[in-house]
């Protein structure tokens, strides 16, 4: 792994949106930034800016309403980017699937790398989920 | 000949020291909110990243203002080791700041260009300091050259103190620290996202992040000339201070910017002014 990879590998900036979930994931995913699990110290930090990120965590089921900014954020990141699909609702919509306006998982509107599901997910599996979209990450070279 | 081999030296050099006093500062702060941190080389792992990262320009011109805050930075930074004239020193550095303002201007963002407002308020608020604290060395050294100051026989501290602590105040301005950190907070989520910097992402936030690291190194100068009759005094002088930015950031609040005017001009400028006050007593 050359030293460009490593250095992505170890600093992912992670963009975080939430797609309409029930904030389950997300205060999850805001527990990994807490001193318990403090995944700075891997050198991830939440960014609220798209041009600045390299990992878009997404909760929730994709919507009609909310697929368009969906989109426009993971197409405002520059490349390489991973995207990580972090729930049950993420994933494919859980409980939410058959609902008149719901896609489906985030997958119907974005391409996704890695999808951690659980409902809500354990900071540990999203740990686990982030070391696997690092893997991937490191793999997709330069950037375009 | 030689002084060509000290701009090298500073050119190649400063990045690296100013890296890691970067990397200490997010350790520090990691562990002042009882987490363990990242790496000490952290701020080069994201320096690599952002470089190699696709190229994403919102405005053509924006590319040319990151070139100029970098290259006037570096250039400040050259005239202050080379023993130059301060208050040029200054000048350069504000044109530095002015061209990342310029840079976030040249994009619609209204993120950006709030916090391009933001920043000129924040200029407005220390460059009186900074001339203050210049005239107040050349009360004392009768030149604006750095290199004179090497010549005094008692540190500048013993006359100074007062415009020392309204450094310390720019000094936290300058790192965009709490509770100064208004123009563009490293902090996520915040009503402005990230400022000034909104609009500058891969290669060019790479820039922002290098100049960051030579400002750092200039305004750490300006404090440890202030010790200037030990040069080892002095550097712990201006580490000190920059430990002393990270505690303040990590018990501060962020303030508004009126609250920054209000403080900086009464404060820091009453400061300053008492001191020369005194001094022209004295004399």
């Amino acid at each position: 792994m050359g030293l460009v990879d490593t250095a992505r590998v170890k600093s992912p900036w992670i963009l975080h949106y939430d797609c309409g979930s029930c904030n389950g994931c997300d205060i999850e995913i805001l527990a990994c930034l807490t001193p318990l699990y403090d995944i700075e110290r891997f050198g991830m930090v939440n960014v609220g800016n798209p041009k600045h990120a390299d990992v878009l965590v997404i909760t929730g089921p994709a919507n009609v309403r909310n697929q368009r900014v969906l989109r426009n954020l993971y197409e405002q990141m520059p490349d390489p980017k991973a995207v990580m699909a972090i729930g049950t609702c993420a994933c494919t919509g859980g409980v939410f699937h058959n609902c008149y306006n719901v896609l489906g998982g985030v997958d119907k509107v974005v391409p996704v790398d890695v999808y951690i599901p659980g409902c809500s997910v354990k900071p540990e599996a999203i740990i686990d989920g982030v070391v696997l979209a690092l893997a991937k990450f490191a793999g997709k070279g330069g950037a375009k | 000949m030689n002084d060509l081999l000290i701009v090298l030296a500073t050119i190649v050099l400063g990045p690296l020291v100013g890296g890691f006093l970067f990397g200490i500062d997010r350790r520090l702060t990691a562990r002042l909110q009882g987490r363990y941190g990242p790496p000490i080389v952290q701020p080069f792992y994201d320096f690599i990243k952002l470089w190699s990262k696709s190229r994403i320009v919102v405005s053509q011109s924006q590319s040319l203002y990151v070139l100029g805050y970098l290259l006037f930075t570096i250039t400040a930074l050259c005239m202050f080791v080379l023993g130059q004239d301060l208050l040029i020193t200054i000048f350069v550095l504000a044109f530095g700041g002015f061209s990342l303002i310029m840079g976030a201007y040249a994009v619609k963002s209204p993120y950006a260009n709030f916090g391009a407002q933001r920043e000129i308020l924040q200029m407005v608020a220390y460059e009186p300091i900074l001339m203050l604290a210049a005239l107040a060395i050349y009360m004392q050294t009768h030149s604006f050259m750095v290199k004179d100051v090497f010549k005094l026989n008692h540190p500048l501290l013993i006359s100074l103190p007062l415009i020392f602590v309204a450094l310390l105040i720019v000094l936290t301005i300058k790192m965009r620290k709490s509770p100064f950190d208004i123009s563009a907070s490293a902090h996520a989520h915040q009503e402005i996202v990230r400022g000034v910097y909104t609009e500058y992402s891969g290669p060019y936030m790479a820039l922002i992040e290098l100049t960051h690291w030579y400002e750092l190194l200039l305004v750490l100068g300006i404090i440890g000339i202030f010790w200037a009759t030990n040069p080892i005094v002095g550097v712990v002088l201006a580490l000190a201070a920059f430990v002393l930015e990270i505690v303040v950031d990590n018990i501060e609040a962020r303030m508004t910017w009126p609250w920054m005017i209000k403080f900086v001009w009464t404060t820091g400028i009453s400061l300053s002014v008492v001191n020369i006050g005194l001094l022209w007593l004295v004399r």
